[in-house]
């Protein structure tokens, strides 16, 4: 079956207000709405039961949505799955394999479980580039967790998906088979392929995302392209070593959001990165020199991802308190 | 269709078969010689005949039969639980497959692994006795008819099983005693009247006799009713299962 897919940049996933509500009545996802671009990859973060499994989960047809509705390729997920499902390839969070089978029989299997013809050469390149083909004869229970991962990605990539969904892609692994599946995940960007992934690392999100959503309480709170995002939330941090004790912030420097440390002989100034362009760094500079406070050295630090996300999730929790409390 | 997935499904359940190839051929080929040993020869010499078929020969249909349900069901009931256990079950679920063909490859698979042990049995049967088939062709539909419907059966058993005992529960509680007062080794002739009234609610003494009638054309019930009476199974089976795959009845939330 020939199936046309959108061309880079286009959208290719389109999520429209998708909600779960399980038996139990746990809302899972609560009106979610995203476009995925085609050839972008995008990190879907948020603390543990915020609905990133579910929302991954819905799309790729192991959960049944209570409402909304999912495209891909502009294509239903529920009406026409058959060609939803084979455009797409899924990765679970949990290492599940069949302890018995090879390798090679394990990933042969999903490429005809998703209709399509046996290909040995395309089996053959998926494992090389995954660094599996010495361990192709090899049975599932005889691998590490690491290997195990891989054969998971493989068996995702059998069928030469176009979409490709990454839960928790690092979980449980070491630093160097971390940055190991980042350069895996670019690879696969390189060829073409969109990528979702969940992850609780901040750090993965930062390397390889091109856009970050932002889910918590099955809400997504916040999509932005990296840079634009750490921009906007993030913040810098100034950093002046005084030559002289300062007692106090003068009240000419009021209009700065400046602080003293270290008895009074270092200065911070907390500025948003978005100012940075606004020459914020030497509008304080100029104050200083006219008050006549000098200073030996001087270092910047940006915010992390992390803190960003640590501080949009405290905001939306205030939020959600004072909205219960009215 | 997606006649790529059922083959890989297919073929997925099949190698399970190969790799325990003592425990699934070995140890059907030593029951039956076994109960062969204890009925036809121990038994066989004080019951010289039965419908005036000898006792050895007479069991050989039970015995089949005892085999295709047990297996049937165990097979099947593994090998969509196993999955959902052990979380492989995702896979699937995510795959462009339909309900039919999830069921053609695991049903498919099962059927096919109870109806080659039938077959073994049938041939370690002829080295204990005389070996007299009058309809083979019926006895073919009944046992590939026998094996679709409790193939189609432990597939449900397993969906619903949220746990090994409860896996194991009704095979042991319910299948086991059926097949064993079914008329497997015995002629419901020989009991009371009450007891022979109480066997035909037994739908186990159907498949019995029918597959029995097959072979020597003696018979408790009609054939044709034992034949429709697994036809509507296998039909109660296909739409139970249909209707577990439709609402995702303990396999999608």
């Amino acid at each position: 079956m020939l199936i046309d897919t959108p061309a880079t940049g286009s959208t290719i996933l389109s999520i429209q207000e998708l909600s779960k509500r399980y038996a139990g009545g746990f809302e899972a996802l609560k009106s979610v709405s995203l476009d995925i671009k085609a050839g972008e990859i995008i990190a879907l973060l948020g603390p543990n039961g915020a609905g990133k499994t579910t929302l991954i989960s819905t799309i790729c047809g192991l959960v049944q949505p209570s409402a909304g509705r999912v495209l891909v390729a502009g294509h239903d997920i529920t009406k026409d799955y058959r060609i939803t499902r084979s455009l797409i390839g899924l990765v679970p969070q949990e290492l599940t394999t069949d302890s018995f089978e090879t390798v090679w029989n394990t990933v042969s299997f999903s490429r005809g479980l998703f209709g399509k013809a046996p290909d040995p050469a395309h089996i053959e390149k998926v494992l090389r580039s995954l660094s599996l083909w010495d361990k192709k004869d090899n049975m599932l229970r005889t691998l590490s967790g690491g290997m195990k991962r891989r054969v998971l990605i493989a068996k995702a990539l059998s069928h030469e998906p176009r979409v490709l969904f990454l839960d928790e892609p690092t979980a449980g692994v070491d630093v160097a088979l971390r940055k190991d599946m980042w350069a895996i995940v670019n690879e696969l960007r390189a060829s073409g392929v969109t990528i979702i992934l969940t992850t609780h690392y901040i750090e993965e999100a930062e390397e390889i995302a091109d856009r970050i959503g932002v889910i918590n309480h099955g809400e997504l709170i916040l999509v932005e392209e990296k840079r634009t995002l750490m921009a906007k939330l993030g913040e810098k941090l100034l950093e002046l070593e005084l030559f002289e004790t300062l007692k106090q912030v003068p009240d000419s420097l009021a209009g700065f959001d400046l602080e003293l440390a270290n008895e009074g002989l270092t200065l911070r100034y907390t500025f948003k990165v978005s100012q940075s362009g606004d020459n914020a760094i030497a509008t304080l500079l100029d104050a200083l020199r006219a008050e006549g406070i000098a200073f030996r050295d001087l270092h910047t630090s940006q915010s992390s991802l992390e803190e960003i996300f640590v501080s949009l999730l405290d905001q939306t929790a205030v939020e959600s308190a004072s909205e219960s409390a009215s | 269709m997606n006649i790529y997935a059922v083959l890989a499904i297919y073929k997925f359940e099949m190698a399970r078969m190969r790799r325990t190839l003592l425990q699934s051929i070995v140890t059907p080929v030593l029951t039956t010689s076994l109960y062969f040993i204890v009925f036809g020869a121990a038994i066989g010499s004080r019951i010289q005949e039965v419908g005036g078929v000898a006792y050895g020969a007479f069991i050989v249909p039970g015995l089949i039969m005892l085999s295709l349900l047990t297996n049937s069901i165990s097979n099947a009931s593994f090998g969509i639980y196993f999955p959902k256990f052990s979380g492989t079950i995702y896979e699937v679920l995510s795959a462009p497959v339909s309900t039919l063909e999830v069921v053609l490859g695991y049903v498919g698979a099962a059927a096919s692994k109870a109806i080659i042990l039938g077959l073994i049995i049938l041939v370690t049967a002829a080295f204990f006795i005389e070996l007299r088939i009058a309809h083979p062709i019926i006895m073919l539909l009944f046992i590939v008819l026998t094996a679709l419907s409790f193939s189609l059966f432990g597939f449900i058993l397993g969906i619903w099983a949220d746990n090994f005992e409860k896996l194991s529960i009704v095979p042991a509680l319910v299948i086991t005693p059926l097949v064993f007062l079914g008329g497997s080794f015995y002629s419901t002739d020989m009991l009371p009247p009450l007891w022979q009234s109480i066997s035909l609610m037994n739908p186990v003494l159907y498949l019995v006799s029918g597959l029995r009638w097959s072979f020597y054309e003696i018979s408790e019930v009609n054939v044709w009713v034992s034949l429709a009476g697994v036809s509507v199974f296998l039909v109660l089976c296909l739409a139970a299962v249909y209707g577990m795959f439709r609402t995702g009845y303990r396999l999608r939330p």
